[in-house]
């Protein structure tokens, strides 16, 4: 009987055990196994009835950002005026998440469209092949269709600052 | 100057904490009274000093200092007052120092309030908060300093983000942080308790109102949190089972739980060790929350500046003080002496039920939130959890809650006469049996989820009233004798139906806003006109309004209902350019059993603009509910039998 009094301690012992390794990893990081390695085979149906959708040979021949969203999603409301003007320097295409297409055209109606290309991934099978974690996410793409970075949680200003926008510019060249 | 001041008097604070965590501990252990009695005055003294640093952190914001940090990233010289005021705790800093400031005046309230207790018991329990003080005035010193000066200072501030701007920023964080420090107090009493070796009803007696005062005080602010995301975020939803949210239900569950174990404690001497344990899980909770959020083990809406150092700090506290807490319950608590039997179908058993599936409950949520977390550790691959999960385990799990809740009060202690409580209960059933039959009828077959909602409202709604009028013997006496009895009801009492028929009310609002909810979503130009759910609304147009920090574009809605005026809606799009960042200011009409709410989207260009529309059916209801729940807490809380010091053995009138 008296072991049962130390189970609270033991699991807690176990989740903390979890903390401590969580605490090294950061959660917008993308997991090594897809970096710089070129973007998972696919091929997305479009959104929008004048808009291509997105697959793999669209990512190849020029530097594009992918970014992955919804229109449930809230943080993608917040970086959306970010990306609106991000779109005008380079091309961004459209992930549209886990989402009722209805619902996503609503989102760009209101919102405006930043995208050249929107897929649309209602089941979020593609998703798990780019190991989506949670939207939004930017994927920075090269010419030759290796992903080279992955930031997980809205755009921001700074973030286009320090990050997207010069890792575009270099590759870029 | 007043910056330094503050700096300094965090620093005193510091050492009067670490000197109140070993001198009374001292003192109770030998029995030295001048040692044990260095307690009480090391509280207040701890309370002043992080009080002084307070006010001069908010004399850095109001006057806007820009040569502290803290002040130039979180305010800008354009915003009203009453935002660079809130805008003390609108940041990692400020509201960390809030959390300590909490900390201090529940220590000094119990100094001041503990007057009748044992002088080794509120000892020991000062001690604890001691500690509890030492690692987060730690914690905020050497890694979230919010006096750290910057020279230059910059000409202007950052602002703080749009979303903060907003009249609940000043009521949200602090009903909430009442709610999650409120519980240190529970777990510190356990602690004490270990320590003593000794849980008995008067103990239980002492806690129930510190747990009281942080539940209600929880709820207040889960609430103000989910009527904010409500109105400000304009969606039309009022909770996303986010990370953040997650962790301050946890503990609210564990506390509500932990309110009704007590009482078995309290008067059956029975489930100590259990309670014992919930005490400290609740402040677990709490701490657990405080980690999630500022460490960024896990993405959120939420999510506070993300710095390791601190989620490594704050890991390092929760391992001293859950783990440390949970080891000394591991030793300690077998030694606990079990108290009164109860066969299952009593008062006792209905309290068990109840901690069973809060407690599980709980676990649910705590599993939904920490599993991305588990698997990306196990490099078992990045997922989120979403609402899905949670309304597929959680909320089943509160259905026989909520049966169960009208019951248990009906039953004796001990040994119950189940079927007397049940056929006592008939006109509850009926009620239950019609809105289930209205529902269904109503929505032609297809509302079977807004049934058992709306039904297990009524029942538990009805089976509260019923329960009063049992205590009252209302219609079975004469009404004088019921008034008498009205007269005598203990406050507890009153206090209990009150909170369970608010958790009735707020049960029907959110089923039917959830299930009922209309959307439109369209473009309009001004002269147009929508309707929805009998209301018209005429779209005159969008007209620039302006305010100290943004730019607005205002749409006015003219509302009626069958050609009579109803309201005026004026929703609005704002443009903060410091942070360049649109808000939207959704506009609500409500009658009480319903929203209207109206929220403004862009423009094409050509003169239309993408309008939002939402009815949403009985929402006011979880709010309105979520209050009468704490007040039922704070009516409890008035009971005089809580104020009472040792338990005296008096006959209560209607139990």
């Amino acid at each position: 009987m008296r072991w049962l009094f130390l189970a609270p301690l033991l699991l807690f012992a176990i989740v903390a055990g979890y903390f401590a390794v969580g605490l090294t990893r950061d959660p917008g990081t993308l997991p090594s196994a897809l970096l710089d390695k070129p973007a998972p085979d696919f091929a997305l149906p479009p959104l929008l009835p004048n808009k291509p959708g997105l697959a793999s040979a669209d990512l190849k021949g020029a530097p594009v950002l992918v970014n992955v969203w919804a229109s449930w999603c809230v943080p993608c409301r917040a970086e959306h005026p970010v990306l609106t003007r991000l779109a005008r320097e380079v091309p961004v295409f459209g992930f549209n998440y886990k989402d009722k297409p209805e619902d996503a055209r609503r989102f760009l109606v209101e919102l405006g469209d930043p995208y050249r290309r929107i897929g649309t991934d209602p089941s979020g099978r593609v998703g798990i092949d780019w190991g989506v974690y949670g939207v939004p996410e930017t994927y920075v793409v090269d010419a030759e269709g290796r992903i080279r970075h992955r930031h997980v949680g809205p755009l921001t200003d700074r973030v286009v600052a320090e990050t997207i926008r010069p890792l575009m510019k270099s590759l870029a060249r | 100057m007043i910056a330094e001041l503050g700096q300094f008097a965090l620093a005193l604070a510091l050492i009067v904490a670490v000197a109140q965590s070993i001198v009374p501990l001292v003192g109770a252990a030998r029995g030295d009274a001048a040692l044990t009695a260095f307690a009480r005055p090391a509280a207040y003294v701890q309370l002043a000093a992080v009080a002084a640093a307070f006010i001069a952190l908010t004399h850095a914001y109001v006057t806007s200092d820009f040569s502290v940090v803290s002040v130039a990233r979180n305010t800008h010289t354009s915003m009203p007052f009453l935002y660079r005021l809130t805008g003390v705790w609108g940041n990692h800093e400020g509201s960390m120092l809030l959390w300590i400031l909490i900390l201090a005046i529940m220590s000094a309230a119990v100094a001041s309030f503990g007057a009748n207790l044992p002088d080794g018991l509120r000892a020991r329990v000062l001690a604890v908060q001691g500690m509890i003080g030492v690692a987060f005035l730690t914690f905020i010193l050497f890694t979230s300093n919010p006096f750290t000066r910057q020279f230059p200072a910059p000409l202007d501030g950052r602002e703080l983000n749009p979303l903060l701007q907003d009249p609940g920023l000043a009521f949200h964080p602090p009903w909430l942080y009442l709610g999650y420090v409120g519980f240190s107090v529970a777990f510190s009493f356990a602690v004490a308790a270990l320590i003593e070796g000794k849980v008995d009803p008067a103990w239980a007696r002492w806690v129930r109102p510190w747990t009281l005062f942080a539940w209600l005080s929880l709820t207040i602010g889960i609430a103000l949190g989910s009527w904010w995301a409500y109105y400000e975020l304009g969606w039309g939803g009022w909770w996303f089972w986010d990370p953040v949210e997650n962790a301050s239900f946890m503990p609210w569950l564990i506390g509500a739980a932990l309110l009704h174990s007590a009482v078995v404690v309290e008067k059956r001497d029975a489930l100590k060790s259990w309670t014992i344990l919930l005490a400290l899980i609740a402040f677990s909770f709490s701490l657990i929350g405080t980690f999630l959020v500022r460490s960024g083990v896990l993405t959120s809406v939420h999510a506070f500046a993300v710095d390791p150092a601190r989620g490594v700090f704050i890991l390092m506290i929760l391992f001293a003080a859950i783990g440390g807490s949970l080891a000394l319950y591991a030793w300690r608590a077998p030694a606990l002496k079990a108290g009164g039997l109860f066969q299952p179908l009593s008062r006792e058993g209905a309290l068990v039920l109840n901690n069973l599936l809060l407690a599980t409950g709980a676990a649910t949520v705590l599993l939904g939130t920490l599993y991305p977390l588990f698997l990306d550790v196990l490099d078992a691959g990045k997922v989120s959890v979403g609402p899905p999960y949670f309304n597929s385990t959680f909320v089943p799990l509160m259905v026989p809650l909520v049966a169960a809740m009208a019951v248990g009060p009906l039953l004796s202690w001990k040994r119950a006469d189940i079927a007397g409580a049940i056929s006592r209960l008939a006109v509850a059933g009926i009620a239950t049996v019609a809105v289930i039959g209205i529902v269904l009828y109503a929505s032609g077959g297809t509302g079977f989820l807004a049934a058992v909602g709306l039904g297990l409202a009524a029942w538990l709604f009805i089976g509260t009233l019923i329960e009063l009028a049992e205590r009252l013997r209302l219609f079975r006496a004469p009404l004088a004798e019921s008034f008498e009895r009205w007269r005598h009801l203990p406050r507890s009492a009153l206090g209990m139906s009150v909170a369970h028929g608010g958790l009735a009310i707020a049960i029907a609002g959110m089923t039917a806003s959830s299930l009922f909810q209309a959307e439109q979503i369209l473009a309009m130009r001004a002269g147009e006109v929508v309707t929805m759910r009998g209301y018209d609304l005429r779209f005159e147009g969008i007209v620039q309004a302006n305010g100290p920090n943004y730019q607005a574009e205002r749409a006015r809605f003219i509302v009626t209902s069958g050609g009579k005026p109803v309201t005026v809606l004026t929703p609005e799009r704002r443009f903060y350019p410091v942070q360049r960042q649109q808000t939207t200011e959704a506009a609500i009409h409500t009658t009480g059993l319903a929203d209207l709410y109206v929220v403004v989207g862009d423009s094409d260009g050509k003169g239309a603009w993408t309008v939002r529309l939402y009815h949403n059916p009985l929402v006011p209801w979880i709010w309105a509910g979520c209050l009468i729940m704490a007040l039922g807490g704070g009516l409890s809380l008035t009971d005089r039998r809580l104020r009472v010091g040792a338990p005296k053995q008096r006959l209560q009138a209607a139990e």
